[in-house]
C-alpha cells in the first residue's frame, strides 16, 4: 500500500468512525462530541501556522473571535440567515488575519509571540468596550428561530452533530491537501530553515502571509460554527484562555500532524469535563499538562507515534 | 474642585502605581536582559507575593505593623524560592529555549494560580497597612489678584501611600548598586552580554540563570507585598501587572533597566491621568496596541539604543 493510500484509509477511516458514532452515543458524549468536533477545527487552523509554518502565536482568540462576532453581529444587527452569517465570519477572519499578519510578520520569534498576543488582548478590550453592541462579557443568545438554515433547525441535537461533522471532514480534508501541496511544502522548509527557503528563491514573507490568513480563516470558520451551533456569542471566547487552549490541544496531540489537533482536543476536552467534576480549578489540569508536555513530550501523541511508528503520517 | 487638583491627585494615585509598577518590571526586564526568556508567569509571582503577604500577616497577629514587617521579609523569600525551584526543574531542563520556555511558564502561571484558587479561595483580603495617616494637601487659588490657600475635600493622600513610592525607589537603587558595584551583578552583566564566554570564564552561568529568575519573582513579590495594603489580595490579580510589566519593558527597550525604570514612571503617571478622563478599557486598549505597535516599527523599544 502506497503512502497516500495509508492515508486516505486512516483519515477516510476517522471520518467513518465519527459519521457512525452519531448513531450510538448517549447524548451527553453526542453533544460533547459536536463540540470537540468544532473546536478540533479550530485547533486544525492553528496548527497551519504552528505546527506546519512554525509561527507560534499567542493570540488566535482573535481570529475565533472575529469569526464569531462577524457571524453573531450579521445575525443580530443585520438579521442575516445562518449561512450568511457565516459567511460574514469567515470575511472578518480572514481581513482580521490580513491585518495582523501584515504587521506581526515584520517581527519573529518571541516578538511574535507577543505582538500576537497584545493585538489579541486588544481585540478582547474592543470587545468589551464596544459593549452596548456586543453586550461584552454577558454576551447575547442566538434565538433558536435565528439557526434556521434552509429549514434545517441547527439547534437540534442531530442536526447540529451533522453540521459539526461537514465543517470538521471538510476542513481535514482542506488540510491534508494543503500539507501534500507544493505550497505546504513550502511552509515545512521555512519551518525547518528559513533561510534556506529564500535562498531557494521562496517569497517568504508572501507564503507565511497566506498561512496566516488560512490559518485565521479556518480559525474563524471555527468560531462562527460554534456561535451558531450552541447559540452564544460572549468575550470569554475571545480572551487569553482562548489563545491558550488551542497550543495546548495541538502540543498534545503533536504539532504538524493532521490528526494531532483532533486527538488533543478530545483528550483535553474530557480531561477538563472530568476534572471540572472534582474541582473549580480545573485549569489546573491545563497548566500542568503545558509543563509536562514542554519538558517530556514536545511532539504530542501523534508525533510520538509517527516518530515511532507511522512514518508517513501527513 | 477645579481641574488642577484633580490631576495633582491623579498623579499621585499615577506615582504609587508607577513606583510598584518599576519594581516589577525591573524584575521581569532582569529576567529577560540575563537569560533572554520571557516569563510569562510573572504576573502570578506577583500574586503569590500579595497571597503570601497575607497569610504571613494574618499568621503572625499583633499589631499590623509587626505582621506586615514580618511579611515583607517572608514574601519575597519564599517566591523567589519558588522561583527558583520552577528554573531548575523546568526552565533548566528545556535548555531556556525562548518559544519553549514561554509555553512552559504558561503553564506554570496556570499551577500557581489554579493552585491558589484552590487553597487561598476565591475571596479577595486585605492586608492592614503598618500606618496609614490622612494627610491633607493644600492646593492654591488665585482670587482677586492674591494667591490664596486652601484644602480642596477630597485632594489627600496617606503616609504610606508616600512611603511605598520611597521603598521602591530604595528598593531600585539597591538593585542598581548591586548591578553596577558588585560581584555577583558583575557576574550577571557577564552573563547577560555572552553566555558562551561567561561560560567559558568559569562563571556558574545555570546558577546565575537560578538567582535572576529568583530575583525577579522575589521584586514582583515585593511590589506585590507594598501595594497589598491599598489593592486586596486575589487569585487573579495577577493579569494586569503582567500586562503592564511586558508594556513597561518592551517600551523601555528589552533588558534596560534605565529604560524600564523611566517607562513605569511614564506608563504608571499617565494610566493614573488617563484613566481619570477616559475609560480605563479604551486606556488598556490603546496601550496594549502601543506595545505591538512598538514591537513591530520600533523593537529597540522608544528608549532603547539599537544594538546588534
Amino acid at each position: 500500500m502506497s503512502d497516500r493510500q495509508k492515508t486516505v484509509l486512516l483519515h477516510g477511516g476517522l471520518l467513518a468512525l465519527l459519521l457512525g458514532l452519531q448513531f450510538v452515543l448517549p447524548a451527553y458524549h453526542h453533544g460533547n462530541l459536536a463540540r470537540i468536533m468544532v473546536l478540533a477545527v479550530y485547533a486544525m487552523g492553528y496548527n497551519i501556522m504552528f505546527g506546519y509554518t512554525g509561527l507560534l502565536s499567542l493570540g488566535h482568540a482573535l481570529f475565533f473571535a472575529a469569526g464569531m462576532y462577524g457571524m453573531g453581529m450579521s445575525v443580530q444587527l443585520l438579521g442575516a440567515t445562518p449561512a450568511p452569517a457565516m459567511i460574514g465570519g469567515l470575511i472578518a477572519g480572514a481581513v482580521v488575519a490580513a491585518a495582523l499578519g501584515a504587521l506581526a510578520l515584520r517581527t519573529a520569534d518571541v516578538a511574535f509571540m507577543i505582538v500576537t498576543l497584545m493585538f489579541a488582548q486588544a481585540g478582547y478590550l474592543a470587545v468589551l468596550y464596544f459593549g452596548s453592541v456586543t453586550r461584552g462579557d454577558e454576551g447575547f443568545v442566538i434565538q433558536q428561530a435565528q439557526r434556521m438554515m434552509m429549514g434545517i433547525d441547527l439547534s437540534d441535537a442531530t442536526n447540529r452533530y451533522f453540521a459539526a461533522f461537514i465543517l470538521f471532514a471538510l476542513c481535514l480534508i482542506a488540510v491534508l491537501w494543503l500539507v501534500q501541496s507544493p505550497f505546504g511544502k513550502v511552509l515545512v522548509a521555512i519551518r525547518e530553515n528559513e533561510e534556506r527557503a529564500r535562498m531557494l528563491g521562496y517569497d517568504v514573507f508572501r507564503h507565511k502571509l497566506i498561512a496566516v490568513i488560512l490559518s485565521g480563516t479556518m480559525s474563524a470558520a471555527a468560531g462562527a460554527a460554534y456561535g451558531l451551533l450552541f447559540g452564544y456569542v460572549g468575550a470569554t471566547f475571545a480572551s487569553v484562555q482562548y489563545s491558550i487552549f488551542p497550543l495546548l490541544w495541538v502540543l498534545l496531540g503533536g504539532a504538524g500532524t493532521a490528526l494531532g489537533p483532533f486527538i488533543g482536543t478530545l483528550f483535553m476536552f474530557y480531561l477538563i469535563d472530568l476534572s471540572s467534576n472534582v474541582t473549580s480549578a480545573y485549569m489546573l489540569i491545563a497548566g500542568v499538562a503545558l509543563v509536562v508536555l514542554t519538558l517530556f513530550a514536545p511532539q504530542g501523541l501523534i508525533g510520538e507515534v509517527r516518530s515511532r511508528i507511522w512514518r508517513w503520517l501527513p | 474642585m477645579e481641574i488642577g487638583p484633580y490631576i495633582l491627585l491623579a498623579s499621585l494615585e499615577g506615582a504609587v502605581t508607577a513606583a510598584v509598577l518599576a519594581l516589577t518590571a525591573v524584575g521581569l526586564s532582569l529576567v529577560f536582559g540575563v537569560m533572554r526568556v520571557v516569563n510569562v508567569a510573572h504576573g502570578e509571582f506577583f500574586m503569590l507575593g500579595a497571597v503570601l503577604a497575607w497569610w504571613v500577616a494574618q499568621s503572625v497577629g499583633g499589631h499590623p505593623a509587626v505582621g506586615f514587617a514580618a511579611a515583607l521579609v517572608i514574601a519575597p523569600l519564599l517566591v523567589a524560592a519558588i522561583a527558583v525551584v520552577a528554573d531548575m526543574t523546568v526552565l533548566k531542563r528545556i535548555e531556556y529555549d525562548p518559544e519553549r520556555t514561554i509555553v512552559a511558564t504558561i503553564g506554570i502561571l496556570y499551577i500557581i494560580q489554579q493552585v491558589t484558587l484552590m487553597t487561598y479561595g476565591p475571596d479577595a483580603r486585605p492586608v492592614e497597612p503598618p500606618f496609614n495617616t490622612r494627610l491633607a494637601i493644600p492646593w492654591f487659588e488665585f482670587v482677586d489678584g492674591k494667591f490664596q490657600m486652601y484644602w480642596p475635600w477630597g485632594l489627600s493622600t496617606t503616609s504610606y501611600k508616600l512611603s511605598v513610592i520611597a521603598a521602591a525607589g530604595v528598593v531600585l537603587v539597591g538593585v542598581w548598586l548591586m548591578m553596577a558595584r558588585t560581584k555577583i551583578g558583575l557576574l550577571m552583566r557577564a552573563t547577560q552580554l555572552d553566555r558562551e564566554t561567561a561560560l567559558a570564564f568559569g562563571i556558574p552561568v545555570e546558577r546565575i540563570y537560578a538567582i535572576v529568575f529568583g530575583m525577579g519573582a522575589g521584586l514582583a513579590a515585593l511590589a506585590a507585598v507594598l501595594i497589598v495594603p491599598i489593592q486586596q489580595a486575589h487569585y487573579l490579580m495577577g493579569g494586569d501587572p503582567l500586562l503592564l510589566s511586558f508594556i513597561v519593558v518592551i517600551i523601555g527597550g528589552l533588558g534596560s533597566l534605565p529604560g524600564t525604570v523611566l517607562a513605569a514612571i511614564l506608563i504608571g503617571l499617565s494610566d493614573g491621568i488617563i484613566s481619570v478622563f477616559f475609560s480605563p478599557t479604551l486606556a488598556k486598549i490603546l496601550a496594549t496596541l502601543l506595545v505591538a505597535l512598538v514591537l513591530v516599527f520600533r523593537p529597540q523599544g522608544l528608549f532603547g539604543v539599537k544594538t546588534r
